[in-house]
């Protein structure tokens, strides 16, 4: 624990001396001011816990200085010591924001005390700044890391769509963050004071499912000891994400499309009617179409569901957020395995952005976790990246001269987000030189 | 061993657990204890608007008495001490320093209307007189219930903990001799 800090400002000697003392024998660090300026000068080098002021000194007198120590810190802790109590001069201590106020002589149970007390408000509004800071933290949404055209599209769809009330479908390869769209989309949405509720449809079975969105009552089936409130009804006046919709059974479409239509529903057992008021986002890997097609999904519950649609690229086709992707994930996990943030080697970079990541931004945070795990000193090198890594990327040093160049022009382009005069600078060769190597590997911009 | 501790019994004060009282500090503290006879003039230090005498004049007394430099002084005074911002002490000790007192004068049941107890009053005094030469060994209040580090500022506080010191504090004391 830190070391507490007093300041005590009294004219008389005897009394900071014996203050001091006392104050240094029970653990605090003490400094001690003879008139205000001084305790003033002292405030500016850093901030105390506790300030005992004099009522009584010579020049600027104890209620003036409360009022000028305010203006240095807004949040001192001032107990204010007088040898002339009167009930105007603690009301007007008081009122003027003193913790307390003292009498001289004082009682060594009330000074003990007061401190005491000081200290403990103080270690408690200081714990309820750490928890709405963490509160704020949490509540924040993540950000979306983007700066490829086609993220920059995502975020202007999702912006455009955010304060509507429609139905949203997010398509995307696995781990493209389509959750993360979704609570980006709640949260810039008019419905953010209210809950966002996420159900993965395709990971809890049927059965469960049904009782998981729609809830029941007591004694609707073995085992429901006491009413459920189900994930559609906890979702009233925020948003409904529901992820993998195309893995959901027939029954499920016919019950969710009358909910989607009537916003009316009954628990499970239950035959009362329930309103909930909730807008729908959902998410798949699947192609919806398809499964029309294939009638495995309900074509009125998919022209129901698909009024927007946002389409995730793979990570492969963002290249460029690949390495901001990755400090950010740096960032991220130093915080919570409280480490100081480590940098990529360029080899590291470079295995990166060869790698196509078919897990997309997923794989990609999780191989960043576990390097920063088994990573040791300052920089993450490439054999700290998993295995895995190197499987679809052939080690640079086994490359022709050709294909090494196509990898580190691909490379560049990506990084530069397919910007011919920029990668051509980083390259140093002329665009028309880079436009026909280009067209000569036939890559895309 | 480390620095002699030298306990004086001021101005012929001699109750009559002193000689216990030495036996105690000798068991609860590794330093050699040895009991020395000091008498001085304690009017100068005497408020008598206040009708108690001023423990850090004392302690500036006790000082200049100190029989061995590198040694610790601790002063035993039935009267009591104030120091000027505070209505009262048990006693006071200079952190890290050489020096300390300590009144016995509130430590007495009598002091609080109560029947005399000279044995709770010896075992009152062993425990000021060992807090006050852990300041002067550099040790701070203690948060243990039971360390006799623990800070009292009533006497029943003083009876609530015990006459040792905690494992820390007695490590930290240990240090001091190693």
């Amino acid at each position: 624990m830190n070391q507490r800090k007093i300041l005590i400002v009294d004219d008389e000697l005897s009394v900071r001396k014996s203050l001091e003392e006392w104050f240094r024998e029970d653990g605090f660090q003490v400094e001690t001011a003879e008139d205000g300026e001084a305790a003033l000068k002292k405030m500016l080098a850093g901030p105390y816990d506790i300030i005992i002021i004099d009522l009584k000194m010579p020049g600027m007198d104890g209620m003036t200085l409360q009022k000028r120590v305010r203006e240095v810190d807004r949040d001192a802790t001032i107990i204010i010591l007088t040898a002339y109590a009167s009930v105007e001069t603690a009301v007007e201590a008081l009122k003027q924001g003193a913790f307390d106020y003292l009498t001289k002589p004082v009682d060594p149970d009330d000074l003990s005390h007061v401190v005491q007390n000081a200290l403990r408000q103080k270690e408690l509004a200081e714990e309820n700044l750490r928890l709405k800071e963490k509160v704020s933290e949490l509540s924040l949404p993540t950000p979306i890391i983007g700066q490829s055209p086609k993220m920059q599209h995502v975020l202007d769809l999702l912006r455009t769509v955010a304060e509507t009330d429609s139905t949203v479908v997010i398509r995307g390869e696995s781990g493209t963050g389509k959750e993360l769209i979704a609570r980006a989309i709640h949260a810039q949405s008019r419905r953010r004071y209210f809950p966002i509720v996420a159900v993965n449809c395709g990971s809890i079975p049927e059965t469960l499912l049904e009782s998981e969105l729609f809830g029941h009552e007591k004694g609707a089936f073995t085992g429901a000891q006491y009413r459920r409130k189900g994930k559609i009804e906890l979702a009233h006046g925020g948003t409904l994400f529901l992820d993998e919709i195309g893995d959901i059974s027939p029954k499920m479409q016919i019950d969710l499309l009358r909910v989607l239509e009537t916003k009316r529903f009954t628990r499970l057992g239950g035959d009362q009617e329930v309103t909930s008021d909730f807008r729908l986002v959902c998410a798949t890997n699947k192609d919806l179409e398809k499964l029309v097609e294939e009638r495995a999904f309900r074509e009125d519950l998919y022209y129901r569901i698909n009024v927007f649609t946002i389409q995730l690229p793979p990570l492969r086709e963002r290249a460029g957020d690949i390495l901001p992707l990755a400090r950010h994930f740096v960032q991220k996990y130093a915080r919570a395995m409280a480490k100081p943030p480590m940098e990529f080697s360029p080899e590291a970079e470079a295995v990166m952005l060869a790698y196509r990541w078919p897990g997309n931004v997923r794989e990609l945070e999780n191989a960043v976790e576990r390097a920063m795990v088994i990573g040791k000193g300052p920089t993450i090198q490439r054999s700290d990246l998993p295995l895995a890594l190197d499987a679809e990327s052939p080690d640079p040093k086994d490359l022709s001269l050709e294909a090494l160049e196509k990898q580190h022009i691909e490379r560049v382009l990506a990084q530069h987000n397919g910007n011919v005069t920029q990668s051509a600078q980083v390259l140093r060769i002329d665009r028309a030189t880079l436009y026909h190597k280009i067209k000569r590997y036939g890559l895309r911009r | 061993m480390g620095p002699p501790v030298f306990v004086a019994f001021l101005n012929g004060y001699t109750p009559p657990w002193a000689d216990q009282v030495i036996e105690r500090l000798a068991a609860t503290l590794p330093y050699p204890i040895r009991r020395v006879d000091l008498r001085f003039d304690l009017r100068p230090y005497y408020a008598p608007e206040r009708r108690q005498h001023h423990a850090t004049l004392l302690l500036a007394t006790l000082l200049r008495h100190l029989p061995e430099p590198g040694g610790k002084i601790v002063g035993i005074t039935c009267e009591d001490l104030f120091i000027p911002v505070l209505t009262f002490v048990f006693g006071q000790s200079q952190l890290d320093g050489p020096a300390a007192v300590v009144s016995t004068y509130r430590l007495h049941n009598e002091s609080y209307g109560l029947p005399a107890d000279e044995e709770l009053l010896r075992a009152r005094t062993v425990k000021e007189v060992v807090h006050e030469l852990g300041h002067a060994f550099g040790l701070v209040h203690c948060r243990d219930q039971r360390c006799v580090m623990r800070a009292s500022t009533y006497v029943e506080e003083v009876d609530l903990k015990d006459a040792g010191f905690c494992d820390t504090c007695r490590t930290m004391i240990a240090a001091r001799t190693a």
